[in-house]
């Protein structure tokens, strides 16, 4: 099997993917993006905590008009994953407004983006609905 | 105690495509119109603060000078996303305030007309190698993959989240707002859009990003406006038209977003509103009551929603229902976007909080003509940039 990467560096590849985040020490804050200090506080002592896998939807667009090279439409969305925000796309759905709605119930989904020049396979992540 | 601060002339240039004016034409055109507005020249002036924000490296504060007058004054350019308007006249202000100036110039200007979508950029190819970059290790751009970027969409899911979370909101709801600013810009002959549009139009128009179609999109175009601001000591030493015509600053205040659980996801533009509107209700002695018309800051359909609620304007989650009411229609109790707002008057980013400002002087004045909310004292301008920072001022007619 031919290496994997993912696309960001708090998606956990494996058997169990998941996300994972920056958490505060000090006040419970959590950052996917390496930081400084903490926004909230100005601690700057963090730790790796997991996101849950599901989560609701607590806002979405479905984007019908992107700068040029992004493939339209797709429904861009605020995952609540157990009081954690999430950005994410909602994938694997009909991205039209009679399929997509806010409180709707998603899991964590991973998809393969291609593999590179020498050979590495890059994976991304989104959310898909709950059955 | 610090001196008041007065507005003492201002204008705007027609908003629009403006193809053989560049910039520094617009700034210019807008400025010599505040100066005569007020009945002063460029010797009066003490500082200029002013603003570009496509071209914000390049200090249109002094291109600006060239045309209008060197007097070698302090010149602070200022960039504060679509809040670089309400920054420049807020700059004046606080130099008054601190007594450093008795007089000052506030200016923005934006050459805007034909832009498409302002954020995202277009995707770069996928490099050879998935190599991580930046802050989140991303191994490929992540506009499309993760989210979206652009500013159609950001709002959308900002108005969105307020319908799951206080109902009331469908697709209808939001481009009937749009409906309504459409409506008030044929009015407006400094409208980038005068032609009124119906709801079906709205609604059957490109969709940019659900629920935001085209015309519930705020307008790129060209244009600029500028304030001359005075102490209200220096005021006092001008003529009696000078003070029955110069509308009172009862509040100036800018916020940045405080820290909200969601804010890295999404951005927050409302507790930064909500503190803004708090902090200049209070500094000018009004509730949101007392306010005979409203500038907010409608950079798409969506926003105009949640800013109801922001700015207090309807009871907390009670937006939707306020908007039903034919509140925020000119003829409402509470005008909203008179002007036209974003969508349809048009945002020159570094214009439009100086341009908002306007309206409401227009109005307190009593020269707002064909659209003029009569017998108005007191009024509201808001802005937002995102990053984020909201500006508020609240104007007063002169008891002069």
């Amino acid at each position: 099997m031919a290496d994997q990467i993912a696309l960001t560096d708090y998606l956990v590849l494996g058997d169990d993917p998941h996300l994972v985040a920056n958490e505060c020490t000090s006040c419970g804050a959590r950052f996917f993006d390496r930081r400084n200090a903490c926004a909230s506080c100005g601690a700057t002592a963090f730790t790796t905590v997991p996101i849950s896998t599901t989560g609701e939807v607590r806002a979405f667009t479905i984007v019908a008009f992107a700068a040029p090279g992004i493939p339209v439409p797709f429904v861009a969305a605020l995952v609540d994953c157990d009081g954690t925000s999430v950005r994410a796309n909602i994938i694997n759905v009909e991205p039209d407004p009679e399929h997509v709605h806010t409180g709707m119930k998603v899991k964590l989904a991973t998809y393969p983006m291609g593999p590179d020049s020498e050979g590495t396979e890059a994976i991304g992540f989104g959310f898909e609905p709950i059955n | 105690m610090a001196d008041d601060v007065w507005i003492l002339g201002i204008t705007m240039t027609k908003f629009g495509k403006h193809p053989d004016l560049d910039k520094i034409d617009l700034a210019s055109e807008a400025t010599l119109g505040a100066l005569a507005d007020a009945g002063v020249t460029m010797a009066d002036m003490g500082i200029i603060a002013a603003g570009n924000l496509m071209g914000a490296a390049e200090g249109i504060g002094q291109q600006l000078q060239k045309q209008v007058g060197q007097t070698g004054i302090p010149v602070y350019n200022v960039a504060n996303a679509c809040a670089t308007g309400a920054t420049a006249v807020r700059t004046v202000i606080m130099a008054i305030k601190a007594g450093e100036a008795d007089m000052g110039l506030a200016v923005g200007v934006e050459k805007l007309a034909g832009a498409g979508l302002l954020a995202g950029g277009s995707r770069q190819d996928d490099s050879g190698t998935w190599q991580p970059h930046g802050r989140y290790g991303a191994v490929a751009p992540v506009d499309g993959r993760i989210g979206t970027e652009i500013m159609p969409g950001v709002f959308a899911q900002i108005g969105m989240e307020y319908g799951h979370r206080y109902g009331g909101t469908s697709f209808e709801l939001f481009a009937r707002i749009s409906e309504k600013n459409h409506a008030h810009s044929t009015l407006n002959p400094l409208a980038a859009y005068t032609k009124r549009m119906s709801l079906e139009q709205i609604m059957g128009d490109i969709m940019i990003a659900y629920p935001n179609t085209r015309p519930m999109c705020s307008a790129n175009c060209d244009g600029a406006a500028a304030a001359v601001l005075v102490s209200g000591t220096k005021l006092k030493t001008l003529s009696l038209e000078q003070q029955r015509r110069a509308v009172k600053v009862a509040a100036s205040v800018l916020t940045s977003d405080p820290w909200q659980e969601s804010c890295q996801i999404l951005p927050d533009v409302n507790t930064l509103t909500r503190n803004a509107a708090t902090q200049a209700y209070e500094q000018a002695g009004v509730g949101p009551d007392d306010l005979d018309l409203v500038e907010l800051h409608d950079c798409f359909a969506t926003a105009e929603l949640v800013h109801y609620d922001n700015l207090m304007l309807c009871e907390q989650g009670g937006a939707a229902d306020f908007f039903n009411s034919g509140a925020t229609w000119r003829d409402g109790s509470k005008p909203v976007n008179v002007s036209g707002g974003l969508e349809s008057k048009g945002h020159p980013i570094a214009a439009t909080g100086i341009a908002n400002v306007w309206e409401i002087c227009h109005h307190l004045r009593g020269e707002a003509g064909d659209r003029q909310i009569a017998d108005a004292k007191v009024g509201l301008a808001h802005v937002i940039g995102l990053g984020s920072a909201c500006g508020i001022h609240i104007l007063e007619r002169s008891a002069v």
